[in-house]
């Protein structure tokens, strides 16, 4: 088994949450594991990408190959694109539609979903909608971690655990926001 | 044994507190802050009294941890790869002094330029000052070398360099943790005049050095570090140096018994085993990440002897990092391809903070500098040299830490009037105190905007040496005190700020405006924790 995921957003949107649930969880189920991140500059407001790989073998490579790729997950609908020629052939794309616009030439969205469309394994919801009606606005990233939890060979009781794990500190109603929003990010993606 | 979860950082903070530290000493920097960081919120760092707090610069941070040395203590000084530079003096001449207690000096190299102005490779001070350098090739060795670190370091009373490059430093990894070692008791010198360079001992200290650095080739440490596999036929040879060794496995794995592999990861490098590598091929394949460091040596002056591929003849780019792909192509292997980006993504560069008070210290400047002709900002290192990107295109230098104040004094030397430098607090007290030091002996015609956030805050709001001293500092300098300006950068002092800061540009002297106004990522953070604190307590 082996699932190469490039995780991708703007700086400051939580994608190193989702791989740190990500990585707990591998822990938990003793997959080898690599996860580069990336830290500094681009934190302030830039482009910003995590190369995450589970294997139950010796992984090499810190970074993934291009076209190599399982899966990306991207909590911004532009990010993901950034990412297409790493993707494999039989990967999977699993974004946010929330536009996160802090440039001038930011492109049509209308233009963006055509281009996501493309690909034929994606999913794409508003997550911060669905993170909002479950009243915590900040869970988008755990509505996407949720959404892409069926194509990360993981079981999902243990992405659970490493939820409560992470934000256990932050006390009882932090972990179920959390939790909440991983579980209907999981059922936002269940018919597609 | 503990198993951790780990970045390349973290792991040789984690194998430093294990292998007996005593002190560690840093000044941040991507790629290597979380060194530093990692020893802070360590409890076995607190609970062995291992010194962690952040030094004024990457100099002050190499010298304190040669002071620990020479105690008999075992001390690491990390810094990014151009912390080296600001830190090259204290680091040659520790190799002339040599060590007491082991000194590890970890250099965090930053090919591709993720978060830097160069990507120089420090390889070359190693050889430059002549000693060893370790590069490992993924975390675990990581942690595994800072024990052999520290131990050819009091073997041979030499520093040793440590050199990591941007992806294991910021990847994570499983890493097996080994049984910890005591820390040395407080013990001096020997030699009494071990560490007094006056040129009569450093003469001899220095013969010593050029040939302790030869029997370096031929220690069974660093050979064992070097692992030379043969493979099958002739064929081309590959020498890998550090992380690249796992590219290369990552495209041949299946068949890496094809090949003839010399995987580097200690040097200087024997020379026999380059040579029995050579001998067994018709080419060889360097992979580096950095500057062609060892190919340029395989070549040589003359470049005629062996036929070597790499970063001097296009085989593989000549700058940037590594990765798997780039690798591949250089094996000439098929490259695997995803689908193209599509036209319509653009660039998302870094940007301030919404609410950042750098912001409203370039608006503020803009404000006033439109009555002027361009060229004239000289910036620095850390966030507000974001003030360069639309919509402020406000800076028109950022060179090196510091370089923002003495720069702007040059420029006015050359009759550049008026003229401005824009530096943060942090790296004020690194290395721009020095520099407002010559324009105060000089009242240079230059204003001098210290942008204060009260914090280091590109490398994520580690604490300011700055913080509360700089009205001090600069006084104590010999800024006149009615040319010391305080103004907080808000939108609302937006007419007040810029009024002020045209009253000092056309003072024709030395003029020091401190905008202050905290980090809103520092100050945010800070409020969490209050908050945790209290709801802690409260329970």
């Amino acid at each position: 088994m082996k699932c190469d995921i490039i995780l991708a957003g703007v700086g400051g949107q939580g994608i190193l949450t989702i791989a740190a649930t990500i990585g707990l969880a591998a822990v938990e189920r003793n997959l080898s594991l690599k996860q580069s991140e990336v830290h500094g500059m681009s934190q302030r407001g830039g482009d910003v990408q995590s190369h995450l790989r589970l294997s139950d073998s010796e992984i090499h490579s810190d970074l993934i190959p291009q076209g190599k790729a399982d899966l990306i997950i991207s909590v911004e609908p532009m990010e993901a694109l950034r990412y297409l020629p790493w993707l494999g052939p039989d990967g999977w794309i699993v974004t946010s539609k929330v536009p996160y616009i802090n440039i001038p030439d930011y492109p049509e969205t209308d233009d963006i979903m055509t281009e996501l469309e493309k690909t034929a394994n994606s999913v794409v919801l508003d997550a911060d909608m669905i993170a909002r009606d479950l009243g915590s606005s900040k869970s988008g990233n755990m509505v996407i971690l949720g959404a892409a939890s069926k194509f990360i060979s993981i079981p999902f009781e243990v992405l659970e655990n490493a939820v409560r794990k992470l934000f256990e500190r932050k006390g009882e109603e932090v972990v179920m926001l959390n939790l909440r929003a991983l579980r209907a990010g999981r059922e936002a993606a269940a018919g597609r | 044994m503990q198993k951790l979860l780990l970045l390349g950082d973290e792991a040789i903070a984690q194998a430093a507190l294990d292998a007996g530290m005593s002190g560690m000493y840093a000044y941040p920097g991507t790629p290597s802050t979380e060194i530093m960081e990692y020893v802070q919120s360590s409890k076995q760092a607190a609970s062995g009294n291992v010194h962690q707090e952040w030094s004024s610069n990457e100099k002050t941070a190499t010298e304190a941890a040669l002071g620990m040395s020479y105690a008999g203590k075992r001390a690491m000084v990390a810094m990014k790869h151009v912390g080296l530079n600001v830190a090259a003096d204290a680091f040659i001449n520790s190799a002339v002094t040599g060590v007491n207690g082991g000194l590890v000096v970890v250099s965090a190299d930053d090919p591709s330029m993720h978060s830097s102005q160069n990507e120089q490779d420090s390889r070359f001070y190693g050889s430059f000052a002549m000693v060893p350098v370790m590069e490992p090739r993924n975390q675990q060795e990581a942690y595994d070398m800072i024990f052999d670190a520290f131990d050819l370091s009091e073997r041979y009373r030499l520093p040793v360099l440590f050199r990591i490059t941007t992806r294991l430093a910021h990847s994570r990894a499983a890493v097996v943790c080994r049984q910890k070692r005591e820390q040395n008791r407080l013990t001096l010198p020997s030699n009494p005049r071990q560490f007094v360079l006056l040129p009569a001992i450093a003469r001899k200290q220095y013969k010593a050095l050029t040939s302790e650095y030869e029997k370096l080739r031929n220690d069974p440490t660093i050979e064992g570090y070097n692992r030379l596999t043969a493979g099958k036929g002739r064929g081309t040879g590959i020498i890998t140096c550090g992380i690249a060794f796992n590219y290369l496995l990552e495209n041949v794995a299946e068949s890496i018994d094809d090949y003839h592999v010399l995987s580097v990861a200690a040097y200087p490098v024997n020379r026999d085993s380059v040579a029995h590598l050579v001998e067994m091929c018709d080419r060889v394949l360097v992979l580096e990440e950095g500057y062609p460091f060892i190919e340029a040596q395989l070549r040589g002056l003359l470049d005629r002897d062996v036929k070597v591929l790499g970063r001097l003849d296009g085989t593989v780019p000549r700058d940037g990092e590594l990765n798997p792909s780039i690798v591949a192509s250089a094996l000439g292997l098929s490259l695997s391809e995803g689908r193209e980006v599509p036209a319509l993504v653009r660039q998302r560069p870094p940007s301030f903070c919404k609410g950042c008070g750098h912001a409203d210290v370039y608006s503020a400047l803009a404000g006033v500098m439109g009555e002027f002709s361009p060229g004239r900002v000289f910036s620095d290192i850390g966030c507000y040299t974001l003030g360069a990107l639309p919509p402020y295109n406000m800076v028109n230098s950022c060179v090196d830490m510091g370089a923002s104040v003495t720069m702007a004094v040059g420029a006015a030397d050359a009759g550049l009037f008026p003229a401005v430098a824009v530096i943060g607090d942090s790296t004020f007290t690194h290395s721009g105190m020095t520099g407002l030091l010559d324009a105060v002996i000089k009242n240079s015609p230059v204003t001098v905007i210290i942008s204060d956030n009260s914090t280091t805050g590109m490398t994520g709001g580690q604490k300011s040496q700055a913080t509360d001293r700089l009205e001090n500092i600069c006084l104590g300098l010999g800024v006149a005190r009615e040319h010391l300006r305080v103004i907080v950068p808000l939108k609302k002092n937006h007419e007040e700020n810029k009024a002020i800061i045209r009253d000092e540009l056309i003072y024709q002297g030395l003029s020091v405006i401190l905008a202050r106004r905290e980090c809103i990522q520092t100050a945010a953070r800070n409020k969490k924790a209050e908050t945790a604190k209290k709801n802690n307590t409260g329970e």
